[in-house]
């Protein structure tokens, strides 16, 4: 047998967290399902109950399974290897999280370039823009549909701005609390991991903000305004939903700061944490230029 | 590349991971041996659900005429059929394949993750039951087609679409953990001397299928999600009245799709390429060359999906650039046949059940992929495109390719897997009728579509009468047939002659230096390996 001294890799004997969090998902798309489907029906449905007690058991699910993880952590059972397999595991996870996202920007971008100007008449469309709709005007953004539903242009200036100046800093700050953390400062790592969740609370907040001003009857900026509203709001929301995640992330990871977990060397749940910040951040940017700006 | 033989593993007490009993074991374990055959199994018993859908499928289509289904049914039978058999038995079962065989083959003690591995599992059902209870709403079954394009499945679809697509999205979430658990599992869990160009080719097919994997199932449920926000939300990313384009469904779908099919082709190249040369007796034929043909299919996976929409009014360009790629595939596919052929050049050849279905599948698969040629031809396209040549394109390339592939490969670890030799007779008798029923079931199908039957439909014209007889004779004995596999394997699983740890003489690989039945626990300790 091999002489050379190797680290064991701890292979957990069994657990039940998986099956509960099968459950929950199970729970958790039956109850979408009804619900949607009831959407519009009047006598509506019992799906929204499901549905949320899906979403109980999967929070229930994570706290048990991760803090399970987390004491194997703490009692030293992981090893170098073990480490690395969380490192890639997050890693891939967030290329497939990029993927998402791609899927809704290929839709934003085959929109403005090719669809609406199809409409028009562009290329070799033009029966199409003569038949359909012979007063339709390709612009984007398409603020005024085919079918004839219109809306307003959401600036880039203004709450998007600031936004966009509150996502970059945070990010700054993420790296910073990393930074003291890699030097064991803990103080200086409470503070720039928490000034990191106020700036990640405050941005969901103004992006509330901000859509109760596309949804009022000034703007006129709904989901349903054709494809600008959709797009607009389709890659807004999955990203807010992200941020959403990423700051609960963030809050967990502060709340074992807290209890004096983590040292420079053993820190995976923090920079995962700090990845998938950076990863939604990124993703603010792109969007900030393609669905605000040009 | 050889291996030292490895005594058994004498710690397995050590790991206070005693084998939970009965139900226990299988909901909370975590064991990639265990998992491993859930999945097999699994995909079995979704492989004899959708086959029984498709049997009544070309009951209707056994005379013309509407005898035994009405047309709504029958397009959520095809709907259903293609969904349980792509997602619920292909893949899942190169999934077993890959929990059981992966760990042993690069000799780790498990699967990178085993606990998201046991949910990576155990949403499948679930996400199965969702979509079968489907028939049974008021609405019925989707019924647009698995490819569900738009409007079929916005505008016009039932009231099922929601459940269908949160289906959708727990099969999505399952394949991207399995595949992360995959990659994490190559990248990571090697024994030391494993280098990436000594991995037996199994692994290095898998590898790019779970990288495969986890690039386009996000995208899958990104246009799923599109799809319900659509049909509920009032979006308008399909609906040309709001600037959108039914169009742009197809794009995102078969850009999913597209890479989606090599997943489904890819990991039975790896099992084919492991069987032919133990039975051939001879190395591989250009390892190295093999492995830079995966990889080239994989990434070219991703510039030839709009070879599926010659027919939506592409520009010119798109159409000549699409065609173009798509040809260039056969490049690399054709050095893969090559290399099997060439495997099996002056080998001291025997042919064995495992050994049979490799040769079938080298055979037939080339046969399904010089029909994707014809397809790939965009004039061609023209009159092809939706009729049964691509319904007897597609069969060929799954269920000679991918099917008679995971059946080798069944063949071929079975020994390893249950400790038992499996009754090579009944092996035998499965593989004939199988081989023989199958082109019944979907040669004349080429004809059918080349004459101009249009896929999809319940009724046809007189003149198509006989072959559809005819194919509907072989679906039935193709069906029956499968009994058979089941009847070996449960026999194989409660006796027969005590199987070696090496039952093959020709085979090589880690997973054969360990006794069979395989321990519970393999490599506990790394093996070592050397030049």
């Amino acid at each position: 047998m091999t002489t050379k001294e190797y680290e064991s890799y701890y292979v957990p004997s069994h657990s039940h967290w998986p099956i509960v969090g099968a459950v929950a998902l199970f729970l958790i798309a039956v109850g979408a399902g009804n619900y949607v489907s009831t959407l519009n029906s009047a006598e509506g449905g019992f799906g929204g109950y499901i549905l949320l007690a899906g979403v109980c058991l999967v929070v229930y699910m994570l706290f048990g399974w991760f803090s399970n993880v987390i004491n194997e952590s703490m009692s030293g059972k992981y090893s170098h290897q073990m480490d690395n397999s969380f490192r890639q595991g997050m890693s891939w996870f967030i290329f497939s999280e990029v993927m998402f996202f791609a899927a809704f920007f290929g839709a934003l971008l085959y929109a403005r370039t090719l669809s609406v100007p199809w409409l028009g008449g562009a290329d070799n469309n033009a029966m199409t823009g003569a038949v359909l709709w012979p007063e339709f005007v390709s612009v984007w953004p398409l603020l005024t549909t085919p079918d004839g539903t219109e809306t307003t242009k959401m600036g880039w200036y203004g709450l998007p701005l600031i936004n966009t100046i509150l996502l970059l800093t945070s990010s700054i700050t993420a790296h910073l609390a990393h930074s003291a953390l890699e030097k064991d400062n803990r103080k200086m790592l409470k503070i720039w991991l928490g000034l990191t969740i106020l700036l990640g609370i405050v941005f969901l907040f103004l992006q509330v903000v901000e859509y109760m001003h596309g949804y009022s009857d000034e703007m006129k900026l709904y989901l349903t305004s054709g494809i600008y509203g959709t797009t607009f709001y389709m890659l807004t929301g999955f990203h807010g939903m992200h941020v959403t995640l990423g700051t609960i992330m963030l809050i967990v990871v502060f709340l074992r700061v807290l209890k004096g977990h983590f040292t420079p060397t053993n820190a995976f749940a923090f920079e995962a944490a700090s990845w998938y910040w950076h990863f939604v951040d990124v993703v603010w940017v792109i969007l900030f230029v393609f669905v605000y700006i040009v | 590349m050889t291996t030292d033989v490895i005594e058994q593993d004498s710690h397995d007490e050590h790991h206070g991971d005693h084998k939970l009993k009965g139900i226990k074991r299988w909901l909370y374990t975590t064991n990639h041996k265990d998992i491993g055959t859930l999945y097999l199994w699994f995909a079995f018993i979704m492989l004899l659900i959708g086959g029984a859908l498709a049997m009544v499928i070309r009951a209707e289509l056994f005379q013309p005429g509407l005898q035994i289904v009405d047309p709504d049914f029958f397009n959520q039978l095809t709907t259903v059929h293609g969904l349980i058999m792509v997602f619920g038995a292909i893949m899942p079962a190169f999934t077993g394949f890959a929990n059981w065989m992966i760990p042993m083959m690069v000799g780790a003690p498990d699967m990178a993750l085993p606990r998201m591995n046991n949910w990576s599992f155990w949403i499948l059902p679930f996400a199965f039951a969702i979509l079968l209870s489907t028939f049974f709403m008021e609405s019925g079954a989707p019924n647009f087609g698995w490819t569900f394009y738009a409007p079929l499945s916005t505008t016009y679809s039932n009231g099922s679409t929601a459940f269908f697509v949160f289906a959708v999205h727990i099969m999505g979430i399952s394949s991207i953990m399995g595949a992360i658990n995959i990659v994490v599992t190559i990248m990571n869990m090697r024994a030391p001397g494993m280098t990436y160009m000594k991995m037996p080719l199994f692994v290095w097919t898998f590898f790019i299928t779970a990288y495969l994997l986890i690039a386009v199932m996000p995208i899958l449920a990104g246009v799923v999600t599109m799809l319900l926000t659509d049909t509920y939300f009032g979006t308008s990313f399909f609906d040309a009245a709001g600037g959108g384009d039914p169009v742009l469904f197809q794009h995102i779908f078969w850009f999913f799709g597209h890479p989606e099919v090599y997943i489904m082709i890819l990991p039975a190249f790896g099992i084919v390429s492991t069987i032919i040369p133990a039975f051939a007796r001879k190395q591989l034929f250009g390892y190295s060359s093999m492995v830079y043909a995966t990889a080239s299919i994989a990434i070219l996976s991703f510039i030839v999906w709009a070879h599926h929409m010659f027919t939506t009014g592409m520009p010119l360009f798109g159409e000549l650039f699409f065609m173009y790629c798509t040809m260039l595939i056969a490049v690399p596919t054709g050095v893969k046949v090559f290399n099997w052929v060439a495997t099996m050049w002056r080998g001291s050849m025997s042919f064995e059940t495992p050994m049979l279905f490799s040769i079938a599948f080298v055979i037939l698969f080339t046969i399904g992929g010089f029909s994707g040629l014809m397809l790939a031809l965009t004039p061609v396209d023209f009159q092809y495109h939706d009729t049964y040549f691509v319904v007897a394109h597609f069969h060929y390339v799954l269920v000679t390719g991918s099917l008679f592939s995971i059946y080798a490969g069944a063949y071929f670890w079975l020994p390893k897997w249950t400790g038992h030799m499996y009754n090579e007779t009944l092996a035998k008798w499965h593989f004939w009728c199988s081989l023989i029923s199958v082109n019944l079931l979907f040669f004349p199908m080429h004809f059918l579509g080349l004459a101009g039957m249009p896929r999809r439909i319940p009724d046809y014209a007189l003149q198509f009468a006989d072959f559809n007889k005819w194919v509907s004779i072989g679906g039935f004995a193709f069906g029956l047939t499968q009994l058979i596999f089941l009847a070996v394997v449960i026999k194989c699983i409660r006796g027969g002659e005590k199987a070696p740890a090496k039952p093959w003489d020709g085979a090589e690989g880690l997973e054969w230096t360990v006794p069979s039945p395989a321990p519970y626990h393999t490599f506990s300790t790394p093996p070592k390996i050397e030049d």
